[in-house]
C-alpha cells in the first residue's frame, strides 16, 4: 500500500514566555484507504497533530508529504488549495454556516472549487445528503436538525470535493450513542467501500475498535504502549 | 466571485435592521451632499453669470502691465542708480493704432470687440451741474459686447448714429434733472469746451451709480469733444465662451502689448472667496459622508466578529484570505451602492423641495427661486466619495477577518 500521507518528525511548538510543545517528534505513514484512530489523554496534542496533518497549521520542524507533494514550504494560499481539493474536515462541533440550508452548506466547497456547474454541484450535494439519510432535511437550516443529523451534514460537506483524506476531531464527541454508532459506521464504510482515508481523533472505544489502526499519543509523542482505559481489560 | 457575493448578501440579509441603519447613514449623507452642493454651486453659478453678464469679458486699456524702464536703468541694469528731476515722457493717453489692434482682435474667432473712448465731463441743465463719464461708442459694435441695448427704456443706441449731437443718459440722472427724451443739456469738457447735446436714449441698468453718472455718445463726437481725435482708450471684448477669457486675454496682451484684463482677473478677489467657500462646503459634506461610513464600519466589524467561526471553517475548507477579505469588502460595497441609489433619490427630492422655495426681495417686483445646480458632476462626486468611504470603512474589518487563523478558533472551540 503506497503512503498517501507521510509525516516525518513533526514538531509543533508555541513560542512565548514559556514555550509549549504541542507535538513532539511524530512520524507517521498513512496509506490510502486506511482508517486510523488517534487516541490519548486530554491535552496530549491529538488535535494539534490533526491540524498539522490537515495542513491547517505549520510544523515548527519536520515535513509532511501529501499525495507525493512536500507541502512544508507551501504558502498559505497553496495550502488552502490542497485542503480544498484533497482534504475534508469533520469537527466535534459541526461548524455549519447558520444562514445557509444544509444543501447550500454542502455545495459551498464545490462552488469554491468551481469544477462543477452549479446544477451539477447541487445534484451532487443532494446525492451525498441522500446517501447519509438526510434526503428529507436538505432544505432545512442546520439549527433545525439534531446533533447527529448536523454531524452527517458536516460529513457530506467534507466529502463534497471527493477528498483523498477525511480528518475528524472527535466527530462523535457530542453525540448520543445511537448517533455515534451511525457516524462511526459511515466513516468505516467510507474507508472500506469508497477507499477514503480516515484519520480521526477519538475518545470513544467502540469508534477506535472500528478503525484499522490505533495510535496512542502522550505528551505530544506517539506511545506504542499506550492503551486507552476503556480498551484495556 | 458570485460565491463571495452570495455569502456577502446572506450576511447582510441575515441582519436586516443593522443593515438598514448603516444604509440610512449613507443615504442621508449622499442626499445632504447633493442638496448642499446643488445649492452652493447653484448660487455660485448664478452669481458668476450675473458677473459675466454685467462686466466686459476682456477689457483692453491704454495701460501697460509694467511701467517702462528709464533709459539709464536699461543702460546699467545692475547698478544702483539715482535719478533726479526726471521729466517723464508725456504720452498722449489712448491706445495707439487702435484700428489695427481692433482688426487683429476681430480676426480671432468667437468674440466681438467694440472701441470706447471714455472721459470725464460735467453736465449742466437748468443751472445745475453733475459730473459724469462720457463714453464714445460705435453703437452697432457696442450692442454686441454689452447688455446696454436691453436696458434702454426710451429711444435707442442707433439714434446716436443718426444724430451726431445725441447723448444717451441713465434714468436716475434723467429723474434728477427732470429730463425727458429730446431735451437738450450742456456738456462741458475739462479743457473748457461746452456743447449742447440732445437726449436720444434713456437706459436703466439697475445699478444706481451707473445710471446716474454714465452717458454715451457717438465715438467720433466724443473724440472731438474730448479733443482726442482718432483715439480710443478701451477695447471691450465679449466672448462666446466667457471661461476662455484668461487665455484669450493673455493672447491679446502678448500680441498688442496693452494690458488686457479678463473678467476673471478683474474679479480675482471674488473668485478666491468662491473657491474658499467651495472648499469649506465640500469639506463639510464630505465629512458627513465619512461619518456615515462609520455606520458601515460598525456593521461590517460586527459581522466579522460574529462570523469568526464561519471564517475559520471557510478557511479550513480552502477559502483564501483574499476571498474572506472580498466577502466583507463586497458587503461594504453593496451597502455603499444601495445607499448611493437611495441617497440620490432622496437628494433629488430635497433639491425639488429647495426648488419650490420662493424668495421675495423687497426691492424687486418678482420673487426669485433658489438657484440650484443639477450638474452630473456633483452626482458623480457624491457617488464616488460615498463608494470610497464605504469600501474604506469595510476594508479594515475585512482585513481583520481575513487574518483569522482557523487553528486559533478551532483550538478555542474544542
Ligand atoms: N494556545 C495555546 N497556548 C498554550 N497552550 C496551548 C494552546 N493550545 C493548546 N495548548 C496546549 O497544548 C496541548 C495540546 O492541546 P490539544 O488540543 O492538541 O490536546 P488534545 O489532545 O486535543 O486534547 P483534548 O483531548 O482535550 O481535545 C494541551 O496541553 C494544551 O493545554
Ligand atoms: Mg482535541
Amino acid at each position: 500500500m503506497s503512503a498517501l500521507l507521510v509525516a516525518e518528525d513533526l514538531r509543533r511548538e508555541l513560542s512565548g514566555e514559556v514555550p509549549v510543545v504541542l507535538v513532539d517528534g511524530v512520524s507517521l505513514n498513512v496509506g490510502s484507504g486506511e482508517f486510523i484512530a488517534i487516541m490519548g489523554p486530554s491535552g496530549s496534542g491529538k488535535s494539534s497533530l490533526l491540524y498539522l496533518l490537515g495542513l491547517l497549521d505549520l510544523p515548527t520542524e519536520g515535513s509532511i508529504l501529501l499525495d507525493g507533494e512536500n507541502v512544508s514550504h507551501f504558502s498559505e494560499d497553496e495550502l488552502a488549495d490542497r485542503r480544498l481539493r484533497k482534504l475534508g474536515f469533520v469537527f466535534q462541533f459541526h461548524f455549519l454556516l447558520a444562514e445557509f440550508s444544509c444543501l447550500q452548506n454542502v455545495t459551498l466547497p464545490m462552488r469554491k472549487l468551481g469544477d462543477l456547474m452549479p446544477e451539477q454541484a447541487q445534484a451532487r450535494a443532494a446525492q451525498l445528503l441522500g446517501d447519509l439519510g438526510l434526503a428529507n432535511h436538505m432544505h432545512k437550516r442546520p439549527s433545525q436538525l439534531s446533533g447527529g443529523q448536523r454531524q452527517r451534514v458536516a460529513i457530506a460537506r467534507a466529502l463534497a470535493n471527493d477528498p483523498l483524506i477525511i480528518l475528524a476531531d472527535e466527530p462523535t464527541g457530542n453525540l448520543d450513542s445511537a448517533s455515534s454508532a451511525m457516524v462511526r459506521d459511515i466513516l468505516r464504510q467510507l474507508a472500506s467501500d469508497m477507499g477514503k482515508t480516515i484519520i480521526a481523533v477519538t475518545h470513544d472505544a467502540s469508534f477506535a475498535r472500528a478503525a484499522d489502526r490505533r495510535i496512542g499519543l502522550v505528551d505530544g509523542k506517539i506511545d506504542p504502549q499506550w492503551v486507552p482505559p476503556t480498551l484495556a481489560g | 466571485m458570485t460565491l463571495n457575493l452570495s455569502i456577502a448578501m446572506t450576511h447582510l440579509l441575515a441582519r436586516k435592521r443593522q443593515t438598514a441603519v448603516s444604509l440610512s447613514g449613507i443615504v442621508l449623507g449622499v442626499a445632504f451632499f447633493l442638496a448642499v452642493a446643488s445649492l452652493m454651486r447653484g448660487s455660485e453659478l448664478d452669481f458668476i453669470e450675473r458677473l459675466i453678464d454685467t462686466s466686459p469679458h476682456i477689457t483692453v486699456s491704454d495701460e501697460y502691465r509694467s511701467a517702462d524702464l528709464q533709459p539709464v536703468r536699461m543702460r546699467f541694469p545692475k547698478a544702483a542708480v539715482e535719478l533726479r528731476s526726471v521729466k517723464p515722457q508725456t504720452e498722449v493717453r489712448g491706445i495707439r493704432g487702435w484700428q489695427q489692434k481692433m482688426d487683429f482682435i476681430d480676426s480671432l474667432a468667437d468674440l466681438q470687440v467694440a472701441p470706447v473712448l471714455t472721459g470725464s465731463v460735467v453736465l449742466t441743465f437748468a443751472g445745475r451741474n453733475q459730473g459724469a463719464t462720457l463714453s464714445g461708442i460705435v453703437p452697432e459694435r457696442m450692442k454686441e459686447v454689452s447688455t446696454i441695448e436691453d436696458d434702454i427704456m426710451a429711444g435707442s443706441l442707433d439714434e446716436l448714429a443718426a444724430n451726431p449731437n445725441g447723448i444717451a443718459i441713465g434714468q436716475a440722472l434723467a429723474e434728477r434733472f427732470d429730463l425727458e427724451m429730446g431735451d437738450n443739456l450742456n456738456v462741458s469738457t475739462p479743457d473748457g469746451t461746452v456743447r449742447a447735446m440732445k437726449i436720444v436714449g434713456i437706459f436703466r441698468t439697475g445699478n444706481a451709480n451707473y445710471d446716474e453718472s454714465q452717458t454715451f455718445t457717438l465715438l467720433k463726437r466724443a473724440q472731438l469733444l474730448l479733443n482726442r481725435p482718432n483715439r480710443v482708450n478701451r477695447l471691450i471684448i465679449q466672448l462666446e465662451n466667457p471661461y476662455r477669457a484668461r487665455e484669450v486675454a493673455s493672447l491679446i496682451e502678448q500680441r498688442i502689448g496693452y494690458k488686457a484684463l479678463s473678467w476673471l482677473e478683474a474679479n480675482e478677489d471674488i473668485m478666491a472667496v468662491l473657491t474658499v467657500r467651495n472648499t469649506i462646503m465640500y469639506s463639510v459634506v464630505a465629512a458627513i459622508l465619512v461619518v456615515a461610513s462609520f455606520g458601515i464600519y460598525n456593521t461590517i466589524s460586527t459581522i466579522v466578529m460574529e462570523k469568526t467561526r464561519d471564517i475559520a471553517i471557510m478557511k479550513s475548507m480552502g477559502f483564501h484570505a483574499r476571498d474572506i477579505r472580498r466577502i466583507f469588502v463586497i458587503e461594504g460595497l453593496v451597502l455603499g451602492l444601495i445607499g448611493i441609489v437611495f441617497g440620490i433619490v432622496l437628494g433629488l427630492g430635497l433639491m425639488w423641495i429647495l426648488g419650490q422655495v420662493e424668495i421675495k426681495v423687497p426691492e424687486m417686483a418678482d420673487s426669485e427661486r433658489l438657484p440650484l445646480y443639477y450638474g452630473l458632476d456633483q452626482f458623480i462626486l457624491a457617488a464616488v466619495f460615498a463608494l470610497l468611504s464605504s469600501v474604506g470603512a469595510s476594508y479594515f474589518p475585512a482585513r481583520k477577518g481575513a487574518r483569522v487563523q482557523p487553528v486559533d478558533i478551532l483550538r478555542g472551540a474544542a
